[in-house]
This record gives C-alpha cells, structure tokens and sequence, in this order.
C-alpha cells in the first residue's frame, strides 16, 4: 500500500470527526434524532410529515457551514473533479441507494456505529466496499 | 429551542465535514482510492466522530426524554435484509463515482459550487424515485387489506 503523506491530515480529521460527533451528540439529546443526512433530506420530501421543521433547520445548518466558516478562515478548498454527467448519474444513486438502504456515511457510518448497531455495521462495510471497488475501476481499471 | 438545536447540530456537522477536509470530494476519493496513492484521512474522521458519537448515544439510549422533554426517538429497526445490503452496495457505487455523500454535497452547495447543486438535485430525485417505488409496493398490499377488511364488515 503506498499512503499519500503528503495529503494525509491526520489533525484537522480528527478535529473534524470529533465536531460531527458533538454534532450527532447534540442532535441525539437535544432532539431525541440520529443525525442521518439522506434521512432527514428524505423526510422533508414527504411534506406530510409534521417534523419537516427541525430537518429543514438541520438542513439550513449544513449549508450556512461554509458561510459561516469563512468568517474565521480562509475558503474551504473543495475539489469537484467529477463531470456533469458522472455527478448526475451518482447523486441519482445516492439517493436511491441511501433511502433504500435506510442511510449513507452520517447515519450509518457515524451514527449506527456510535450506537454499536450490527444493521449499521453492516451497510458500512457493503458501502465503504462498493466504493472501493467502484474507485479502483473507475481510476485503475477504465481510467475514466 | 427544538429547531436552534437542529439548526446548530447541522452547523457544527457541516463545519467537521469542511475543518476535516471531507467536503472535498478529491479528499473523499484519496480515500476510496486502496490502488493508488492513499489519504488515509477519512478513517480518523470516523474514528474521532464515532469516539465521541459513543459516549453521546450511550447518555441517549438510557433516557426516555431528551434534554428539551421531547420524546427519544432512536432508530428501532435491526433486520439486516436485502434491501439494506442493496441500498448500501448502490449508495456506495454513488460515492466512489463522484466523491460525494448527501452531507458533503449541501456543504459544497452551500459554498457555491454548480457542481455540487447538480449533484444534490439528481439525489433528490432519486430519492423522489425511491419513494414512487415504494408507494407501488405499498399500496397493492393495503388495497388487498382494505378489501379484506371490507369482506370482514
């Protein structure tokens, strides 16, 4: 295995993790919820539901991030290299496969691994698996 | 006081995902990358949220109230079917193509990237899709219950 040192940031990811922890931490006592993205983003797309407010202000929260952090520091570098059509074509299975999965990287990565959940730690190891492999044929194998 | 505490846990969640470097998809994909050249990076984002995550939901199962006296509403289901092993194996496809999972996507929505819109917009209706297919599934079976019911009057 050859680690690219030069990219790996071992302080601010662990800094980072230990926000998005305080964060599900929060949500889980204040608001009784697992902080799952595609869940809560799921649930507002069934107006039905009457708990469509604190998802929309969870949601707001995640987007004023960046507003709010360039207050403090210079612009988050954020590196999209993926085309349109690559983007549209994963966020479609994004969102299928997080609903039809019951959760993606948050919910059940950080959350149901957090909760020592065995349904959780399953998805992760199906999903961080197919994103493997999905990598290594997209970079190694067709070079897209 | 219900809605500042979503509105600030999705702004401090947003704020681990930019401070960790996980809003970047490039970051994300230095990861996925086992082949190539690896950041091993992501692992301690997890590895720190889930420390602390830990101890948070340990306090949160054992109340039957949140800290606000709302109803502690955790995640019940613990069937490990098809459906989860499916939705994972396609949510995972999704991520290694373009680098992006939901949250990372509305952070970099939020900082201004077309890119990332573009990304959010197909999630969402493919989500839109997903329950479309459910509806269909669901309401075969409650038709077929309500006609039974009917029988039963």
């Amino acid at each position: 295995m050859n680690v690219d040192w030069a990219s790996f940031s071992p302080w601010p990811a662990l800094a980072g993790g230990v926000l998005i922890g305080l964060a599900a931490t929060l949500l889980a006592l204040a608001n009784g919820r697992v902080a799952g993205i595609s869940g809560i983003i799921g649930g507002l797309l069934r107006p039905s539901l009457p708990d469509a407010l604190w998802r929309a202000a969870f949601v707001a929260g995640l987007v004023v991030a960046p507003i709010a952090y360039v207050i403090l520091s210079p612009a988050p570098e954020i590196i999209i290299d993926a085309g349109y059509p690559t983007l549209i074509v994963a966020g479609f299975v994004v969102g299928i496969g997080t609903r039809y999965g019951a959760g993606c990287t948050s919910g059940h990565g950080v959350c149901g691994l957090s909760r020592l959940s065995p349904r959780s730690l399953v998805a992760t190891l199906v999903f961080m698996a197919a994103g493997f492999a999905t990598v290594f044929l997209t970079r190694h194998i067709f070079s897209l | 006081m219900y809605l500042f505490c979503a509105f600030l846990a999705g702004l401090v969640f947003g704020l681990g995902l930019i401070v960790s470097g996980m809003a970047s998809p490039a970051k994300v994909l230095g990861f996925l990358d086992l082949a190539g050249r690896w950041d091993p990076s992501l692992a301690l984002v997890m590895a720190g949220a889930i420390a602390v995550g830990a101890i948070g939901f340990a306090i949160a199962v054992r109340r039957p109230l949140t800290l606000l006296h709302t109803p502690m509403l955790m995640p019940t289901t613990r069937t490990i079917d098809r459906r989860l092993i499916v939705g994972s194996l396609l949510f995972g496809i999704g991520w290694g193509l373009a680098g992006f999972c939901p949250g990372p996507a509305l952070v970099a929505l939020g900082a201004g990237y077309l890119k990332a819109l573009m990304f959010v917009a197909a999630m969402i209706v493919g989500m839109l899709a997903f329950d479309r297919i459910e509806e269909r599934r669901i309401q075969p079976v409650a038709q077929a219950a309500s006609v039974r019911a009917g029988a039963m009057e």
